[in-house]
């Protein structure tokens, strides 16, 4: 399309730009060296960049000191079960608001935006309480339950923008060839939001998994998630530096990996469509 | 069957009243084509018909029987939409299947059926393409087909030919008329173009601003047009009106001369203009004139030269001049 | 644009969702207004009934209350700022024609995947610690003497954190509305004769007002909930000196066990929100119409 830039300056931004990028990811390439060394090797000074013996000591050590796989297990059930509890909610409610508008749609739409903002502190002593006397505290389903309400608001947000690109035509086509409601969203709508839906799950996955307060303030043995997991491991014992890394390793690689899948439906997600 | 008949049908949004009082009775196996200027209403008039709207008074009929509150689904209607709107995740195949499958016809019917319109349709070779793969017309065709299959008691277009080329435009005009006769079922077709009004319709309804100016046949409006908004609308290029003085002369406010129905001369006749632009086409010369009563557009034959800056003068035919009286309607 | 059957059926297939959040939003919001106006502590159950404004009084009138409020806004404004002018110049730099842009996406954007409390913990231990972190060995290359960052900067260590993890969203967002100028824009204006920098004021800069301020909002809203980072670091310590509106609540109510107390700070921090939410709400809002 543009015209050619001189090769130097190309050569200069691409330093630049991979220079800090890598400053930027250096935490992360930290983690992932570190997790490999032995807790010698991970305290060594000057520091090593490779470790000069690899092992995989660590990643066991952390299972038998905080049980990963029991970890992980919740943070998929909540995650992912919170997500799919949403999308049942979500999808009937934004198709009424992008096929079947009224006055009062744009006020729901933003009065749902608004419980979003709502800060998790001004509510975590009555649902700590409600928790307690219903017996959902340190419960899988309990934190479940609450997931997907945080994050309801942004599931339907979503399906919104994208519902609102199907064109209604097609929707009312399926209605004159004889379609009832729930043949028009299983034939004709679910089918083509695929794209949309499937962005909606992957980013409130990783938004699930990633959630921080309420993992953390209502659970403690049993429900906790990876977030609970990890900060068992705030307060240092011994050498542990090469545990921490292979712990953190473990919790942020899968949705590592999920987020560098969904990043461009990422900006749509967290803005709420504002930015496309 | 499909008549359909429509009495006192009126649809406000709100305080915007978009259809004031309609009331129209098409006859079975007719084809009726709804043409007006964009926001005349047609188009949500054609959407009361389908269901796709409820109307805000009045009643709907199909066959005698009262389908006012009726889903579109239940009325056994089938649309051509502007957009085509076919499912773009199914193959063609699926697509003209769809209203069947919904219908639940036995899968072996089915294949029989959607075999059948393939091939009256010239679809055959493209059944297990999805749309985004057809051009225009490939995919307008299949719209058709999805809405033969099921038999419909009439079916209703809506402007389906406006997003193809013109060449094009005018194939799938033919192929639709001949697909009239063919099925000999009622058609609706909603459309802007008064070229597909008159090529198409047995009966063209005119619409303006919600009403109905005049029911009838192409020739009927093209001949006798109920006023000067009809006369105006229906015929290219446009017929020229005259206010003031020139129509006293016929003792009415307004007169109106096709461009067709003058007679020219280089010497004499009673208005005489200056050419401004011709536009040569080849069969014909439009002349586009300025006289002491404005500007007049002129037919003249094909082999005309005339150039910018000539005088001519123009005859209209006077057993062809169109009267109207101060509230536009022709007398 | 629908019929009355659609619409009743809209109105129903939209009332779960609604009636879920309405409870969501509302019962505990009742339930912590009710608390703030109760003399409720889980360690002293003896002292009940109701409180006035005492909660209110106690909360605000504390010194750590100040002193979180304070650190609220500095931690939001510090991070915003990192955030917005690093995420401004990075989108700029990732939207020239540079090789490998498709990992360089990649690899900026992953800090903003890595979940709170790991982030916190890899600065804290990796790279913070005047002992063994990263900081501590370059320090020490240099000839310094090592810093205990979350013992003397302890709030600054905070942001450090946080901006490390906002700054992958602000950057994506930027770059983002910066690839939606069209080609077109920019020609024009170079045919016009403009040099970059009045490119970059007159047609970039205004471009992207629009996603500046929604970083801006959207941030804001989570920065001002900041918890899990001052949780695994600092402990909102030394004293008071890294605790944050919302941690000082989660102290007050969870840790100290006074619900009244908590519950009147939970609803300074609504309202806090609040006066944010409506600017965000605006502008999001706006954007509907469009």
């Amino acid at each position: 399309m543009a015209r050619r830039v001189p090769v130097q300056t190309r050569i200069g931004f691409t330093i630049l730009a991979w220079a800090i990028a890598l400053l930027l990811f250096s935490p992360i390439l930290w983690t992932l060296v570190t997790a490999f060394k032995t807790e010698a090797e991970a305290i060594a000074s000057p520091p090593t960049f490779l470790p000069q013996t690899w092992t995989l000591d660590n990643f066991g050590a952390v299972q038998d000191r905080s049980d990963y796989v029991k970890h992980a297990t919740n943070s998929i059930i909540v995650s992912v079960g919170s997500t799919l509890l949403g999308l049942l909610i979500a999808i009937p409610a934004a198709w009424s608001m992008a096929f079947a508008p009224s006055k009062r749609t744009k006020d729901i739409l933003m009065w749902m935006l608004s419980t979003k903002m709502m800060p998790a502190v001004g509510v975590l002593i009555p649902i700590y309480l409600i928790f307690r006397d219903l017996r959902l505290l340190d419960t899988v389903h309990g934190l479940t339950l609450i997931m997907t309400l945080i994050n309801l608001p942004i599931i339907i947000w979503m399906l919104y923008t994208y519902f609102k690109e199907i064109p209604v035509d097609i929707l009312e086509a399926a209605r004159m060839d004889g379609a009832e409601l729930w043949n028009e969203i299983r034939h004709v709508l679910v089918p083509m939001a695929v794209p949309g839906i499937a962005s909606t799950l992957l980013l409130n996955v990783i938004l699930a998994w990633n959630e921080a307060f309420w993992t953390i303030t209502l659970t403690s043995g049993r429900a906790g998630t990876l977030t609970a997991f990890i900060s068992s491991f705030s307060s240092p014992q011994g050498l542990f530096l090469a545990k921490l890394s292979a712990a953190s390793l473990l919790a942020i690689a899968p949705i590592l990996l999920l987020g560098w899948f969904s990043q461009k439906q990422l900006v749509r997600g967290l803005t709420f469509g504002a930015v496309k | 069957m499909g008549s359909i008949t429509l009495e006192h049908v009126n649809k406000s949004f709100g305080e915007v009243e978009i259809i004031p009082d309609i009331s129209l009775d098409i006859r079975d196996g007719e084809f009726v084509v709804f043409v007006g200027p964009s926001g005349c209403g047609k188009s949500t008039l054609l959407r009361l018909i389908a269901g796709l709207e409820d109307t805000t008074s009045g009643h709907i009929r199909l066959d005698g029987q009262d389908v006012t509150d009726a889903p579109p689904a239940k009325r056994g209607l089938a649309m051509v939409f502007q957009s085509y709107a076919l499912y773009p995740h199914m193959s063609v195949r699926d697509n003209i299947a769809f209203p069947l499958k919904m219908a639940k016809m036995p899968q072996a019917d089915i294949d029989r059926k959607v075999e059948y319109a393939a091939r009256t349709l010239n679809l055959g070779s493209y059944l297990d393409r999805r749309p985004r793969a057809l051009s225009g017309g490939q995919r307008q065709r299949v719209a058709i087909g999805r809405a033969i299959v099921r038999e419909p008691k009439a079916f209703l277009f809506d402007e389906p030919l406006s997003n193809l080329d013109a060449a094009l435009r005018v194939n799938m005009r033919l192929e639709i008329t001949e697909l009239h006769q063919q099925l000999k079922t009622t058609m609706i077709y909603v459309t802007h173009d008064q070229v597909e009004a008159m090529t198409m319709a047995d009966r063209i309804v005119v619409l303006n601003a919600g009403n109905v100016e005049q029911f009838g046949s192409p020739l009927e409006l093209y001949k006798n047009p109920a006023n000067r908004f009809v006369a105006g609308f229906i015929g290219s290029p446009k017929m020229n009106f005259v206010d003031g003085a020139e129509a006293a002369k016929h003792g009415v406010h307004s007169i109106g001369v096709r461009p067709e129905h003058f007679r020219i001369s280089t010497s004499e006749g009673p208005w005489k203009g200056t050419v401004n632009v011709a536009e040569q086409l080849g069969s014909d010369t439009f002349l586009h004139v300025q006289t002491d009563f404005g500007l007049m557009t002129v037919r003249a034959d094909g082999d005309q030269t005339f150039k910018h800056g000539d005088t001519i003068y123009l005859t209209p035919d006077q057993t062809r001049i169109y009267r109207f009286d101060a509230a536009g309607k022709a007398i | 644009m629908a019929t009355k059957q659609t619409r009743a059926l809209a109105r129903t297939m939209m009332a779960p969702a609604v009636v879920v959040l309405f409870i969501w939003m509302i019962v505990p919001l009742v339930m912590t207004l009710w608390f703030s106006f109760q003399n409720y502590n889980l360690i002293n159950p003896m002292m009940t009934g109701f409180a006035g404004w005492a909660n209110y009084t106690y909360v605000i009138g504390d010194p750590s209350f100040t002193q979180a409020l304070v650190n609220t806004l500095i931690l939001v404004g510090g991070v915003l700022l990192i955030t917005i002018v690093g995420g401004t110049f990075l989108a700029l730099l990732l939207d020239q024609p540079i090789w490998g842009q498709g990992i360089l996406r990649i690899i900026v954007i992953s800090p903003f995947f890595v979940m709170p409390p790991v982030a916190a913990l890899i600065w804290k231990n990796g790279f913070m610690h005047p002992g063994y972190g990263m900081l501590g060995h370059l320090w020490k290359f240099f000839g310094l003497q090592p810093v205990d960052w979350f013992n003397q900067y302890p709030l600054f260590s905070v942001i450090v954190i946080v901006a490390w993890q906002w700054l992958p969203f602000a950057t994506l967002i930027l770059l983002t509305a910066l690839q939606s100028l069209s080609e077109e824009q920019r020609e024009a204006a170079e045919m016009d004769g403009a040099n970059a920098v009045n490119r970059f004021r007159y047609i970039i800069l205004p471009h992207m007002a629009r996603a500046i301020t929604i970083v801006i909002l959207i941030q804001t809203i989570f920065l001002l909930g900041i918890f899990a980072e001052i949780r695994v670091t600092t402990g909102g310590g030394p004293g008071y000196a890294s605790t944050n509106i919302a941690f000082l609540v989660f102290r007050t109510g969870i840790l100290s066990n006074d619900i009244g107390a908590g519950s009147a700070g939970g609803v300074v921090a609504v309202i806090i929100a609040n006066v944010v939410a409506i600017f965000l709400m605006r502008a999001v809002g706006k954007n509907l119409d469009a």
